[in-house]
């Protein structure tokens, strides 16, 4: 490549021409003019005529700027022009460079040390500002340390325009240079007194700014907020003071006490309404304990509400967000116009109010709410539809179902949910519908009715976001099928044809749920027939009738129904069974030949069981005798048997359960399992909810003897679990398992370990609590231990003790300036971190600082002498100056005096003084 | 990877904001901050703050901006902020600085502005000059 020849300066394309041939490129050739633009421009910026180069660099700026070009090669030009004599030319590099350099990464950034330096003290004033402005962007700390002395000198500038530029970047140089603080802090401290509204506005942004990181720091120049507060008429300012008494007034009980009157009455007068909204911020955050003063400001909230401002309407609605963490009735009182927002045009505000509708939910009105909610669902946009249906469901299950006490209600209502025609939310409701299943045993009936109903409807089974629901129907279904009026009903529609649309997961589950009912039906027949001719032998099977009429029984007198197992009977003869088994065998017989290794196995088990019972059925059809008649026998032995691994309640786990278990003497459990380490090693807690394997004990027979039975067979399975757990997470490498297999070990896998993994923390006191208050009683549960979690702060604990480094070095140097420390000449401590410094600080100042109680109410005796008279003697000196105005006032200065004067000569004769300052960071008595 | 930050960030606020129907409020939520948007006939300007920053000020300071680049321009329009965006950046210098509001009269940043100008129109006057190019040429 060439140099820049004259015909370049001459003919050079200038800004102008450039974004008109820009403007006018053909769209898809912008590219390819932008790349040309650039090889002009990479030609030009050579040159050594500043105007040509300037021209170049604004080119490249503006590409930059609007067209996301890198000009990050071009870093030393910018450079390289900031030297230049006219000021247009220093704007452009200056520009260029406040835009594309990186403090971080741009290492030529440091070659501009020298020029910032010349223009920061240049007579001109708006080479300074240039200078200031560049360096507010692109500060980094070698800039900033380097430059200090020169910022130093333009904070008391006499020309207005510097020096707030200069007050203002002094921020990002305290940021990035702590040091800097202990040379530039007074001089911006004096500067808070200025009357120049622009000066002032500056100061006070930059103490908002340094307030936000580590505000105890500030406590002790309340005082000079307090009368900017009172004083100041500017709404600017204003707004920022109260940021700062925001943070302040936490800290320091009797700051909040002085400032909340001021801050009320500016609420009430002033018209702006970004003051007025910043008044309430303040109050709610902070103030919150003035009960006037939170009911002015809510009433202030209220009337944003109303307007048809929709900002105002957000920022109100964000307050009473603010609110609702401390105060609901204060929410509650304002519900009419949430609810109204909840139906607004704008998305974001209608978020907003639903937030907040969720926040007021309680046990009173959980139903009230929802029925709200689910109209306004209903009328709304798919994505905001789904967003209510998201935050009801996780407002309702929240601390297992804390606000819900009809769970009649609340399953039928979860049916409705998943009706509404938007909904995406199946995975949560599905989890919900099987785990109240499980805890809540007085739901179950109401939870049948539900999920047959949504069994039943074919037209639900085209939609694909319904599958995770209907999964969980089905499941229910088959669970608790002996609280079904019909059982024929429902495997009907387990079995209908259009089932062919679930996936091959949740199909899998329709089969092995139609397996369950056709088990229990059998079963019951077989049971009827026992009683009647009391065929199949006395065996244990009298004990067991029993044992689920007594269920059957506990289950519906509770529901006030009519017994419905026994109306089941009533049309199950033999021929209705005989017809049942044959849908089931025709409808599942060609899935025995599926490719999906889920529906295959599970009705080969039912095929499997049907071979077993047909010949059964016919024969007492046949009127059977002889070898039928074993043969019989021994089928409905076995179908008891299934029945009876099948009937039993599945209860939540704990995911800890397993450490209930004593390991037996003698038992190495990590022999040989090494190996599977390798496989397992990402496996966490699943491991522990296999135990759901085995299924847990009756909540009403939870006697000591039952959970010693419960440990015995946890034991036994103990050491299977782990094999069982891999054959989950690996089944490609297992033979799939047997029928006696999945028929007492399986589960669907609805039961998957998250759900598990939910009732972890369960607590029973709570539950059983909740069951006395109600006569809702949920299941079974035991107290649990607590689980040790791996702590997971770990990474961000990382991150912001950097920042608090940082802030706690900016505070550290801010508490030396402000108590007058001297360790300011310590420069050896000079980019030590703060404990360090601590350390260096504790043992150059005079120790009389840490003295104990007794000698600092002495010093402060002897030095505050003459002043205000004390009247708290035990309180150490900030109440001892407890005086009236004008007296502290005139303290005050006299302290800022002698802290300046520390400066000067006399300085061993004001170390008591300040020493006893040091004392106390609280703010000084004027205000209290 | 400033040219793939500025490109994203841009596209993905422009898909918030562009979208959002008139009369609705001037604040989105993105990224844990909040932006700040106000459109003016055909211009959008917008502003990302922090979670506890005041909306409102941030409206009348986008506000007070306008106001100021319209007395500079006269109606501003796209077109001058696109031709002249080095200006609309000195003109924010002069109300911004470190990210808070440093200038809160217009009157002071239109003087500023103009001495500025007045500078750069003289640097100018002597730049293209035909004697000071033949100087450039033969050097």
């Amino acid at each position: 490549m060439t140099g820049p020849s004259l015909m370049d300066s001459l003919f050079q394309r200038s800004i102008d021409d450039l974004i008109k041939a820009l403007r006018l490129t053909p769209p898809g050739t912008e590219a390819a003019f932008v790349a040309k633009a650039i090889e002009e421009i990479r030609r030009e910026i050579r040159s050594t005529d500043p105007h040509t180069k300037a021209s170049a660099l604004q080119k490249l700026t503006y590409l930059h700027s609007l067209h996301g070009l890198d000009m990050s090669w071009a870093a030393f030009h910018s450079v390289e022009l900031s030297s230049a004599a006219a000021h247009s030319h220093k704007r452009t590099a200056y520009l260029s460079a406040a835009l594309s350099f990186n403090p971080a990464t741009t290492d030529v950034i440091l070659l501009l040390t020298h020029q910032l330096r010349k223009d920061l003290s240049s007579p001109n004033v708006h080479d300074v500002s240039l200078a200031l402005s560049t360096l507010s962007s692109i500060c980094n700390s070698d800039l900033a340390r380097d430059l200090t002395p020169e910022l130093f000198t333009l904070l008391s500038s006499s020309k207005v325009t510097v020096r707030k530029k200069a007050i203002a970047t002094v921020l990002r140089v305290f940021e990035q240079y702590p040091d800097a603080v202990r040379v530039c802090f007074k001089r911006v401290v004096e500067n808070l007194e200025n009357s120049d509204m622009g000066i002032l506005s500056a100061v006070v942004g930059l103490f908002c700014e340094l307030t936000e990181n580590e505000p105890r720091s500030y406590l002790p120049l309340a005082p000079e907020f307090y009368k900017i507060l009172v004083d100041c008429k500017n709404n600017w300012v204003l707004i920022k003071v109260l940021k700062i008494f925001a943070k302040l007034a936490p800290l320091e009980p009797r700051l909040g006490k002085r400032v909340v009157e001021p801050i009320c009455e500016i609420m009430k007068t002033m018209g702006a309404k970004s003051l007025v909204f910043e008044c309430v911020r303040t109050i709610l955050t902070s103030l919150s304990e003035y009960d006037s003063a939170v009911k002015l400001a809510v009433n202030k909230v209220r009337e944003f509400l109303s307007e048809d401002d929709p900002n105002l309407k957000y920022l109100g609605l964000q307050a009473l967000a603010i609110v609702a963490q401390k105060d609901i009735l204060a929410v509650v009182e304002n519900k009419d116009l949430v609810v109204k927002a909840l139906s607004d045009s704008d998305v974001n505000i209608r978020f907003e109010a639903l937030r907040l509708v969720m926040c007021m939910v309680s046990e009173d009105n959980v139903m009230e709410i929802c029925r709200i909610l689910i109209s306004h669902a209903l009328k709304s946009d798919p994505e905001f539809c789904n967003e209510i249906l998201g935050f009801i469901l996780l407002t309702c299950g929240r601390n297992y179902y804390e606000v819900v006490f009809d769970f009649d209600w609340y399953v039928l209502f979860l049916g409705e949910m998943a009706r509404v025609p938007h909904c995406q939310k199946g995975d949560e409701i599905a989890t919900q519908l099987i785990d109240i299943g499980m805890r809540v045993k007085d739901a179950r009936s109401q939870l049948v009715n539900v999920t047959r109903e949504l069994v039943i409807d074919p037209a639900l089974l085209g939609n694909p976001f319904m599958h995770a629901v209907l999964s969980a129907a089905a499941w229910v279904s088959g669970e608790y099928i002996k609280l079904s009026r019909n059982p024929f009903e429902i495997i009907e529609a387990l079995l209908q044809p259009r089932t062919s649309l679930l996936s091959p997961s949740v199909r899998a589950i329709y089969i092995h749920s139609a397996f369950k009912v056709l088990m229990f039906c059998v079963y019951s027949y077989l049971k009827l027939n026992g009683e009647e001719s009391s065929l199949p032998s006395t065996l244990t099977d009298s004990e067991l009738v029993s044992d689920v009429e007594l269920d059957d029984h506990n289950m519906i007198v509770t529901n006030g129904q009519a017994p419905s197992a026994s109306s089941i009977t009533h049309h199950l003869t033999q021929e209705s069974l005989l017809a049942l088994v044959n849908l089931v065998e025709i409808n599942l017989g060609p899935l025995a030949g599926s490719n999906e290794v889920e529906v295959l196995e599970r009705s080969t088990n039912v095929l499997g069981l049907i071979k077993l019972i047909k010949p059964m059925l016919l024969g007492s059809l046949n009127d059977c005798e002889g070898d039928q008649t074993k043969g019989e026998l021994k089928a409905s032995e076995t179908v008891k048997m299934i029945f009876d691994s099948c009937s039993e309640d599945l209860g939540p786990v704990s995911v800890n359960a397993q450490e209930k278990v004593p390991i037996p003497d003698g038992l190495v459990l990590k022999e040989n399992l090494d190996d599977l380490e390798e496989i397992c090693g990402d496996i966490k807690l699943p491991v522990l909810t296999s135990f759901s394997l085995v299924r847990p004990q009756f909540a009403e027979t939870s006697n000591s003897a039952e959970c010693q039975g419960k440990d015995e067979s946890e034991l036994s399975t103990g050491s299977t679990s782990l094999l069982a757990e891999h054959r989950k997470r690996h089944g490609l490498y297992y033979l799939s398992p047997g029928n006696t297999v999945t028929t007492s070990n399986d589960y669907p896998p609805a039961h998957d370990p998250k759900d598990m993994a939910i009732d972890e923390d369960e607590d029973l006191a709570k539950l059983t609590e909740k069951s006395l208050l109600t006569g809702k009683k949920p299941s079974q549960s035991k107290p649990r231990p607590v689980v040790v979690r791996f702590d997971d702060g770990e990474v961000t604990n990382a991150a912001t003790n950097r920042t608090e480094i940082k802030a706690g070095l900016i505070s550290g140097a801010v508490n030396e300036v402000l108590l007058g420390d001297e360790a300011t000449t310590s420069s050896s401590s000079r980019r030590k971190p703060p404990k360090s410094r601590r350390a260096a600080e504790d043992s150059n100042v005079s120790i009389t600082e840490y003295k104990s109680d007794a000698s600092k109410i002495d010093q402060s005796e002897h030095s505050k002498a003459g002043l205000g008279g004390s009247k708290h003697n035990g309180h150490g000196k900030e109440r001892r100056r407890r005086s009236s105005g004008k007296d502290k006032e005139h303290d005050r200065k006299d302290k800022h005096k002698s802290d300046s004067a520390a400066y000067g000569k006399h300085r061993s004769r004001h170390r008591a003084d300040k020493a006893v300052e040091a004392q106390a960071p609280v703010i000084p008595d004027f205000l209290l | 990877m400033g040219r793939f930050f500025l490109v994203k960030v841009i596209r993905e606020l422009s898909g918030m904001i562009l979208t959002r129907a008139p009369k609705l409020c001037n604040f989105v939520e993105w990224r844990g901050y909040k932006v700040v948007y106000k459109r003016y006939a055909s211009l959008y300007f917008c502003m990302c703050i922090d979670q506890d920053d005041n909306e409102l000020e941030v409206l009348e300071i986008i506000h007070h901006y306008v106001e100021i680049l319209d007395r500079y321009f006269g109606s501003v329009c796209e077109l001058d902020l696109i031709f002249n965006f080095h200006k609309a950046y000195y003109i924010l210098d002069e109300i911004l600085i470190a990210g808070e509001l440093q200038e809160s009269s217009k009157k002071t940043v239109a003087r500023l502005i103009a001495a500025q100008d007045s500078l750069v129109e003289a640097a100018k006057e002597q730049a293209s000059s035909i004697s000071n190019m033949i100087a450039q040429a033969t050097k």
